[in-house]
């Protein structure tokens, strides 16, 4: 429990009827959750180990309930936690004492569809999943993926511009992004976008995707929907060394060739998740691929046998091209559920930096040393062919100091990550997690300008204030 | 007029600290084939990235190149070209329209977020942008992004300089995706339709589960019909299957030919860089992002009013509209078509008295003008890079 919260503003808390009083008066009474039971449903997020229970929570069912209640805040200096579905794994929807949460789950219709357009117009508090599976009688998807994709709000995706599993091929949420309804602050409801491609002027959907709820709430989304291909097929590779893995990830692609998605497991992973979904994976090879590709047959196969051609002079012990669909979900639902089937063996805190994929080696070498050097153990799952990592680092919370250390595991796999030319997060966001860390990967210089574009936004601080930006050294303008 | 061609960063700081000191306004700019463009500005003095070119990161496997900003875009696709790679987002050449001289550079692609008819499946110039140093207008050297393709990092201030024009910072040194040039390029060519049957015709197509790389409509001169352009890229197996499913799923279309090689090229180039309109060297041009339904009635509005010929950039969801240059060159006619049905119209060439009298891109919303103002003082509080560039007191 290394990370600090802000104090609470003792007046704020002070008012604390008050502001239950005046919220009231905006929304209808269900909407409004005061009661210690039930607002402890919102005290966390998917990064459980941090708790802070806020004043109250709202969820509200319109754009402009929300546009109220913001601006109720900001006349009244009370802070405000957007949250979708609570699903970040980077404490990004983690609340404060003196904070309320407004939660836009209520907000979860689609609005309108366009085919021809290849367009859907959703409210943001809809499932990522639940776009996908909208648009589907026509053939269609939603493209980014997050392995939270059954639970994950789209207005969590756009506030952490999540990836998935498939962007290798269709990029993540701010690349499937072509508008919003933006209520900021004070109340103000900002169109930006729409259903055209580029949006005019300064690209502020850009910004605003990944902005981790501190520029404003989003309330409805225009995003790209895309006519799903006619078959996809995964494979298998088991290599006896990372590094033939590695080897194998940049042949591919020096071959021109980007399958639509592109796996790495080490064995904890592999054994790990075979022993939950019993896909298959290969149990003596040290490390895994899966590689999926998408069209008709004849090009899978095509695809496929280029694929074999080049994976085998890095002398791969198993290589298995999928037979089915029901093997095909088997292989994904091992993967996709590596963070659920690690918490089954351990507890784990999930790193998500990203490297150039030619440190995959070496990084991968190191993270092995510093996890011992701690005396924990680390499963690996990561997509290669972007270089974003996660890390499973693994401990028993129930032994007094495992926890700490497995942070300080994580906190030196991040700075490794920067070390050699990557980032500190590749999709799951800064949230409160690796905010104090941002000081490793930017200079005082660029993290201010980033404070400045924030304080155009929001000025005294009141939209999700205790996250991304270090508590020292804040300024808004 | 000085002209300050700094060598590095450094010299950038040095040069743009001291006009923000002096109020001194500078015109940002690489090589200048894009000066004709925008809202003309009066600048005391010009900063370009001239002096600053090189590839100072390629890795063919990583999928990524870092430049220096004044790097020729030609210099960029050249050394790609060596690994069989490519700028993914098709960079539109605006030097034939716009009738300019030079080298057109890297760090404008950037700044002007441009891109082409690939757009619809690779995005544009913003989405592969992952990394850019630039000096703001305090003098200061700034990054944002990286060298990776996934990162979340902090806020996305790499979004904001791709299309910001100069007017937020002065482009150092910028980093970009790329993506394995296609083995195979082939072009269905449908004949004969009208705008409306066209854009039924590049909707299912882009509606298919084919991968359609480039969707565009040339209508005919006199009436007659014109063609439809659909493009494949890929392995040779895989266009040669999606191009028979192709033609399957339009058979209704008759009159379809197949195009390939250096006619192919060709032709998607001059979509590419709009020389479809070039002949017309007195005229307006105007780029027009609309939603792809709506394209021909934003094209049948103009046309009712004005003396109008367009193509659509269907990949790119543009509507390229020429129109007379004399009084406003049509600007109300088109602010009134993007008003009804979506979408938002810039002025891509027109003499300088012309752009100077009206709005050259779409106004905004006084709510987004509010945050544009805002987000320009939080990066150039003096106001002294490519001021009125954009809008008026930007």
């Amino acid at each position: 429990m290394t990370i600090a919260f802000p104090k609470p503003d003792q007046a704020v808390l002070a008012r604390r009827r008050e502001i239950i009083e005046g919220l009231g008066r905006l929304v209808a009474s269900e909407a409004l959750i005061v009661s210690e039971d039930e607002r402890r449903a919102f005290e966390t997020d998917g990064l459980t180990a941090y708790r802070q229970m806020p004043l109250a929570v709202v969820l509200p069912s319109t754009t402009q309930e929300v546009s109220a209640i913001m601006r109720f805040c900001h006349d009244h200096g009370v802070k405000v936690v957007p949250r979708g579905a609570g699903t970040s794994l980077c404490g990004g929807a983690i609340p404060q004492e003196d904070a309320i949460v407004l939660g836009v789950a209520k907000m979860n219709r689609v609005l309108d569809v366009s085919f021809e357009g290849r367009t859907a117009r959703v409210q943001a508090g809809i499932t990522n999943l639940g776009i996908s599976q909208a648009v589907a009688y026509e053939g269609f998807f939603y493209a980014p993926d997050p392995s939270s994709q059954l639970a994950c709000t789209i207005a969590g995706n756009i506030a952490m511009n999540s990836g998935g599993a498939h962007c290798l091929k269709y990029g993540v949420t701010t690349n499937n992004l072509l508008g919003v309804t933006l209520v900021m602050l004070d109340g103000t409801v900002v169109e930006i976008g729409g259903e055209h491609l580029d949006a005019a002027g300064y690209d502020i959907l850009g910004l605003v995707c990944g902005s981790e709820g501190q520029l404003g709430v989003v309330t409805e989304a225009v995003v790209r929907i895309l006519r799903a291909a006619e078959g996809a097929r995964p494979a298998l590779f088991g290599f006896e060394k990372a590094e033939d893995a590695g080897a194998c990830v940049a042949a591919i692609i020096g071959a021109g060739i980007i399958p639509v998605a592109l796996e790495y497991m080490d064995k904890p992973a592999i054994q790990i998740c075979e022993a939950f979904a019993h896909a298959g994976y290969p149990l003596d090879v040290e490390a895994m691929l899966i590689v999926e590709v998408e069209g008709s047959d004849q090009e899978i196969d095509d695809m496929l046998r280029r694929i074999v051609a080049i994976a085998e002079p890095f002398k791969p012990k198993t290589m298995k091209v999928s037979q089915s669909e029901a093997e095909s979900a088997a292989i994904w639902k091992g993967r996709k559920s590596a963070f659920g089937a690690t918490g089954r063996v351990a507890d784990y805190i999930c790193m998500d930096g990203t490297i150039p994929t030619g440190q995959l080696p070496y990084v991968l070498k190191r993270i092995d040393e510093i996890v011992k050097s701690y005396g924990l153990g680390v499963a690996n799952v990561f997509h290669a062919g972007d270089g974003n990592l996660h890390p499973l680092v693994m401990f028993n919370t129930n032994v007094p100091g495992e926890m700490e250390k497995a942070e300080k595991a994580g906190e030196d796999i991040l700075k490794l990550c920067v070390e050699v030319g990557g980032c500190l997060t590749g999709e799951h966001g800064v949230g409160i997690e690796k905010r104090d860390l941002m000081t490793y990967q930017f200079n005082p210089v660029d993290l201010e300008q980033q404070m400045r574009v924030r304080g155009v936004f929001d000025p005294g601080w009141l939209l999700n204030p205790a996250k991304v930006f270090p508590l020292e050294g804040r300024f808004a303008a | 007029m000085t002209v300050h061609t700094p060598r590095d960063e450094q010299d950038a700081s040095i040069i743009i600290r001291d006009a923000a000191d002096k109020g001194t306004l500078l015109n940002v700019a690489g090589n200048g084939t894009k000066a004709p463009m925008g809202r003309p500005n009066q600048t005391d003095a010009s900063i370009s990235s001239a002096a600053m070119s090189g590839i100072t990161l390629y890795e063919p496997a990583e999928l990524v190149i870092s430049a220096k900003s004044g790097t020729p875009v030609l210099e960029v696709m050249r050394v790609l070209a060596v690994k069989g790679q490519e700028l993914p987002f098709e960079p539109m050449d605006y030097r034939s329209i716009l009738g300019t001289r030079g080298d057109p550079t890297i760090g404008a692609i950037a700044a002007m977020n441009i891109s082409g008819p690939r757009r619809i499946m690779a995005g544009a110039a913003r989405d592969s942008l992952i990394g850019a140093r630039f000096v703001n207008g305090r003098g200061e050297v700034v990054k944002s992004g990286g060298r990776v393709m996934k990162n979340v990092t902090g806020l996305d201030l790499v979004k904001l300089m791709a299309g910001s024009w100069g007017t937020l910072g002065f482009l150092t040194e910028v980093t970009f995706k790329v993506l394995p040039k296609p083995e195979r390029m082939a072009t269905l060519v449908i004949r004969g339709l009208d705008d409306n049957q066209a854009i039924e015709a590049l909707s299912m197509a882009l509606g298919s589960p084919f991968d359609v790389t480039g969707a565009a409509h040339l209508p005919d001169r006199d009436r007659r019909g014109g063609s439809t352009l659909i493009r494949l890229e890929g392995f040779r197996v895989s266009v040669d299957y999606r191009m028979n499913e192709l033609k399957r799923l339009l058979k209704r279309f008759r009159f379809m030919d197949i195009l390939e090689g250096v006619g192919a090229e060709a032709l998607w180039q001059s979509v590419r860089d709009a020389t479809i309109l070039t002949d017309q060297s007195q005229r307006a041009i105007w780029r027009v992002s609309t939603a792809p339904t709506k394209g021909p009635d934003v094209a049948a509005h103009v046309a009712q009013a004005l003396d109008a010929q367009w193509f659509y950039d269907w990949g790119g969801g543009l509507v390229w509209i020429s129109t007379p240059v004399d009084g406003d060159a049509g600007a109300s006619v088109l602010r009134e078509a993007t008003r009804t049905h979506g979408g938002h119209a810039t002025l891509v060439r027109a003499p300088a008295e012309v752009r100077s009298a009206l709005d050259v891109f779409e106004p905004q919303s006084d709510a987004l003008m509010t945050l544009t103002r805002g987000i320009k003082a939080s990066f150039d509080p003096a106001g002294i890079l490519n001021p009125g560039r954009m809008y008026a007191g930007v």
